[in-house]
């Protein structure tokens, strides 16, 4: 049970790690100021989330094992985030609606998450809660003035839906692990939250004027470290240091 | 009232320490000058986001990536209020903001300096935040009130980056032998430009004479440079690395530290954007300036329609 438990830890520091790493990529070369900082904040929150989920997994690994190990050391196979938080940022738009559609996910996993009989995971979901509230309304916020925008924004935001539609449907399909750990307690049970996560997708797009696609063929297998191209190259970047120095402090 | 006696009230109120405030009358070259400094500061603030995200993706650690985050969301809330300080002048950010990009405003030079390896992010740190401060502990007493408590927030969060970046070299200069030679290189490339950020000598510089009478500046170039070279002299010792310059030198007749001549050359050259990375650093602001065009329409096109649906409803 422990190794599910540990894997299931790693996939929602994966997640936050990942997508923490891509909304960075923004610092500096946001659309204005205000953005800018609002942008760097949540990549702020999600890193700190993910140091809380590696830290525990680290402490039930043991022997040796850091946020630090498991962030820089672990190879494309063995990182466990949904394809979707690895997917390029495109333009403002498609960065928002990708962390639109995450935070909408994150929001009620969380929610459920405090109430699991983990405690420590517990504490962390509930820790997390409040950042990821606020994720939430400010992406739903920009997601509905893009779409009501100007025609360009609309447009703009069609073309974003396009691309990140097909990876939402790995959100709700549970892993080994993850099945695993729903059974003895420790998961969030991803049918129980499905119906809520579509509710409020709906509320936002429709608010928006945007479409709710429908029989999109979904790709998956990040949870199983089957990943896209693009998280080689995430990987190289983050981990550049540790591998070119390997045991170096810094 | 003639100009000639509102601009001696004016130098009265300098004189007596009254803060200047917006709506107070002011000379013109007062106010244009405090436009071109005070904007420039702010781009500097914003450019200077560029030479440090370059590391962001590639932090060493999930707390360094933290740390490098924080601080540099923090050079952007410095930005956000400079560009508002700006603004009680009378210049719309967007005016400012165009000034920077056709490339009539200046902003630091020492941004024009690429970021090669991690130490650089400490070098900046210590070394750059360090030289801002001297300057910026200054401008908590200058003249123009919004200004003034303007620099009294920013110091804050700027010592604090400066003990971060110094702790960063610290913690490679105790490292393994490659970290070592990291920090000493980063220390020799930064130190250099770091003393150039003071200015040109007081004997050459155009706008010193008039600001010391307005009491924008208290201090001439030459003594801030003097005083940081005073304080890096000291605390490289802690570090176990050297300054990149023969001629450092204990005076004991002079109090100060004697150090070598500036490549004075070589800074303006990076002034007139000739620099390593002007281009690039100009470019990229620009980029994200027409990027983000189609968003700021979309928002304020949205906040019209709210606008008018509210006054229909």
């Amino acid at each position: 049970m422990k190794q599910e438990l540990i894997n299931y830890i790693l996939h929602l520091a994966d997640n936050a790690l990942i997508l923490g790493q891509r909304n960075a990529e923004w610092c500096g070369h946001g659309p204005v100021l205000e953005q800018d900082i609002a942008m760097t904040n949540i990549s702020l929150d999600l890193i700190g989330q993910a140091r809380n989920f590696y830290q525990y997994a680290a402490s039930l690994l043991g022997e040796g094992a850091t946020e630090d190990t498991l962030a820089y050391l672990r190879t494309e196979r063995e990182f466990r985030n949904c394809l979707l938080v690895e997917q390029h940022n495109g333009d403002w738009g498609q960065t928002l609606l990708r962390q639109f559609l995450i935070s909408n996910f994150q929001q009620l996993l969380y929610t459920a998450l405090q109430t699991h009989k983990d405690r420590q995971l517990a504490a962390i979901a509930e820790k997390s809660l409040k950042e990821v509230t606020y994720h939430l309304r400010w992406s739903s916020e920009w997601v509905i003035r893009l779409g009501d925008g100007t025609r360009e924004s609309h447009e703009r935001m069609l073309k974003a839906i396009d691309t990140l539609w097909r990876y939402t449907g790995e959100l709700f399909e549970p892993a080994a692990y993850e099945t695993a750990c729903v059974q003895d307690g420790t998961a969030v049970s991803l049918a129980t939250i499905k119906d809520e996560w579509q509710h409020k997708t709906g509320e936002v797009f429709s608010e928006a004027g945007l479409p709710v696609p429908e029989n999109i063929f979904m790709l998956t297998g990040g949870k199983m470290g089957k990943h896209t191209e693009q998280m080689g190259y995430i990987l190289a970047e983050l981990q550049y240091l540790q591998r070119a120095y390997p045991n170096a402090q810094w | 009232m003639p100009v000639k006696d509102l601009e001696q009230l004016f130098q009265q109120k300098i004189d007596a320490e009254v803060k200047i405030e917006p709506r107070d009358w002011m000379p013109d070259a007062y106010r244009k000058t405090l436009i071109r400094q005070i904007s420039q500061h702010a781009h500097s603030e914003v450019v200077g986001m560029l030479p440090e995200g370059n590391w962001i993706t590639r932090a060493p650690s999930l707390k360094r990536k933290a740390i490098l985050l924080a601080k540099v969301q923090d050079e952007a809330g410095h930005g956000l209020y400079l560009y508002a300080a700006t603004e009680t002048l009378g210049v719309s950010r967007e005016e400012t903001i165009n000034d920077l990009h056709s490339g009539k405003a200046k902003y630091s030079s020492i941004f024009n300096y690429p970021t090669l390896t991690w130490a650089d992010i400490g070098a900046i740190g210590w070394l750059v935040d360090g030289a801002a401060i001297m300057n910026q502990v200054m401008l908590t007493r200058t003249s123009y009130g919004p200004y003034a408590r303007a620099m009294v927030r920013i110091c804050k969060e700027e010592s604090f980056h400066q003990r971060q970046g110094f702790e960063s070299l610290l913690v490679l200069s105790r490292g393994t032998p490659e970290q070592k030679e990291m920090c000493q290189d980063a220390i020799n490339r930064w130190w250099w430009p770091a003393l150039m950020m003071f200015g040109p000598s007081d004997s050459e510089s155009t706008h010193s004479e008039q600001s010391m009478r307005w009491k924008i500046k208290r201090k001439t170039n030459d003594e801030l440079r003097q005083n940081f070279i005073d304080m890096c002299a000291e605390q490289v010792k802690i570090l176990g690395m050297h300054l990149p310059d023969p001629a450092l030198r204990w005076n004991e007749a002079r109090n100060h530290y004697d150090f070598g001549a500036i490549n004075w050359e070589e800074f303006w050259n990076v002034v007139k954007g000739n620099g390593p990375c002007n281009k690039q650093r100009l470019a990229a602001r620009v980029q994200a300036w027409e990027d983000g065009e189609w968003v700021r329409e979309a928002a304020s096109a949205y906040a019209r329609k709210k606008q008018s649906g509210n006054k229909a409803a």
